[in-house]
């Protein structure tokens, strides 16, 4: 029993010894990282309040990110396993001042049905997925950002000029994706549409082709990437609405949120916000002003 | 986790309900008809009849259904003039996916049946018509119900592809109640789950019902 004990408290010791070892060596790793990252200065975690999510984040020298894998311009996920777009470029960005290299961040796809859930559970760290921030969600979640205003439009046959605006969609069938925010704004706003939701957006254009549907109704920036790629297709007028998207984190987490923003804010002005635009979205679209962030 | 989102949503939820009903016993019925018919094929004296009903089993039994709604969905309008969409298509991708399932159910039911009950039919003048419509369907019927309602059971919960194709059924409406209340999304999926059980608790019922009534008749 005696021996037992002892043997039991050697363990601990030895484990401590371990642990210690281990963050030493963390440490270390982190200043690495941010050599190689090159240039960031107040990258290490000392330099986070203690206790923060950045400094738990820069210690680990890793970082989750929940993103669309099936969004072109914004997060698609190519062939090599990687996701590019919008969104991915803004989360290098924020994980480069964290000092996490690129190769460090975990890339986990979220759809519209799972964000909140997600971070909620906290199997992502944050969330860049074409996010719009609005109140309901602000319930159970909190929002950095926003670092881009989309708006809802619509896309019809090049050769349709019947559809101008949101108000011409009366008795039209429209097609969007089951349970996303345009959808909940036609059914709101727009209740003569005839909503016809789909798994997809990309779904949609095929019906439209054919005249199962008479228009696609979404995000600008959506329908501007399928425009691009279908010359047959057409974004009508201008957006009815106004989708702030937001960086998505845990409700509440105020210091993050607002160190987010900094980074934003920062990123805005030093041009690495823009060059992130001009090389994923800016290739079809033109490069906007970019929107002032939301401190609630 | 708050069960009020369900009562509050009732109107909705019932809306999404009566749809996935709707579909169930539509594409249920055309699927009986349909699945009838293809049994009688494949046990036809004609071997190109038969081949034709092997060949419609196993391909629609053995594909996704979610691809049975591509084709009728995106492939027909490519190449016929149909221009199915939301509700037509998921009647008739569900009852041509279904219909499989109940031709081989009834299959097994007319192969349950005693060789020499044909046999016997046969020889004192019945047509084949005859000998299947007027000898062997009715002895067969009772094995098969108990199957058919399974295979209705799994048309019911196959009714929530639909939702990915544009039809409000219950999934859909569950989704968009997800969407309007990102707090409760859990919660609103319970519901889902609860509104589907409200269709198939009861039809297994049925089943087990019918197969101690058949069990007793013989």
């Amino acid at each position: 029993m005696r021996s037992a004990r002892t043997g039991l408290v050697a363990l601990l010791s030895a484990s401590t010894l371990a642990l210690a070892a281990c963050s030493g060596g963390g440490d270390a790793g982190g200043e690495e990282t941010e050599d190689t990252a090159g240039g960031g200065t107040e990258t290490a975690a000392a330099d986070f309040p203690e206790g923060s999510t950045m400094a738990s984040l820069a210690e680990e020298g890793s970082i989750t990110i929940g993103t669309k894998f099936d969004q072109p311009l914004f997060g698609l996920r190519g062939p090599d396993g990687n996701p590019t777009g919008f969104d991915v470029e803004i989360g290098k960005i924020i994980a480069g001042k964290l000092g996490i290299a690129e190769d460090d961040i975990e890339w986990v796809e979220t759809v519209s049905a799972n964000r909140e859930p997600f971070i909620q559970s906290g199997q992502v760290d944050i969330v860049i997925a074409t996010y719009t921030i609005n109140d309901t969600r602000k319930e159970v979640v909190s929002f950095a950002g926003p670092y881009y205003v989309a708006g809802q439009s619509i896309l019809t046959l090049a050769d349709n000029e019947d559809i101008q605006g949101p108000d011409d969609l009366a008795g039209k069938r429209v097609c969007t994706v089951s349970g996303s925010t345009p959808e909940a704004n036609l059914i709101e706003n727009y209740p003569e549409a005839e909503v016809q939701a789909l798994q997809a957006y990309s779904d949609c254009i095929e019906p439209l082709r054919n005249g199962q549907v008479d228009a696609i109704s979404t995000d600008n920036v959506i329908l501007a990437g399928f425009a691009a790629q279908n010359p047959d297709l057409e974004v009508r007028g201008e957006p009815f609405t106004e989708e702030p998207y937001g960086i998505g984190l845990a409700l509440d987490d105020t210091d993050f949120r607002m160190w987010i923003n900094d980074v934003l804010e920062e990123s805005f002005e030093d041009g690495s916000w823009q060059e992130a635009w001009e090389e994923t979205a800016g290739t079809v679209l033109p490069t906007p002003e970019p929107p002032a962030v939301d401190r609630y | 986790m708050d069960p009020s989102v369900i009562a509050d949503n009732m109107p909705a939820f019932l809306a999404g309900f009566r749809l996935s009903l709707q579909l169930t016993l539509v594409a249920g019925a055309g699927a009986l008809v349909v699945g009838a018919l293809v049994a009688m094929l494949r046990v036809s004296p004609l071997g190109s009849l038969r081949a034709f009903g092997a060949v419609y089993t196993e391909l629609l039994r053995n594909t996704p259904l979610t691809l049975v709604f591509f084709f009728t969905v995106y492939v027909l309008p490519q190449f016929t003039p149909f221009r199915f969409f939301g509700y037509a298509a998921a009647v008739l991708a569900l009852t041509l996916y279904t219909s499989a399932f109940v031709a081989e159910a009834v299959r097994s039911g007319i192969n349950s049946v005693g060789v020499g009950q044909a046999e016997a039919a046969r020889a004192i003048g019945l047509t084949f018509g005859q000998t299947l419509t007027s000898v062997v369907l009715p002895q067969a019927v009772r094995s098969v119900i108990p199957p058919l309602i399974n295979v209705i059971i799994a048309l019911a919960k196959n009714t929530s592809v639909a939702a990915g194709f544009a039809v409000v059924e219950l999934m859909a409406t569950g989704r968009r109640l997800a969407q309007g209340n990102p707090g409760e999304s859990i919660m609103v999926l319970v519901g889902v789950a609860l509104f589907y059980l409200v269709i198939t608790i009861p039809a297994g019922q049925l089943a087990g019902a019918l197969e101690r009534r058949v069990a007793f008749a013989r």
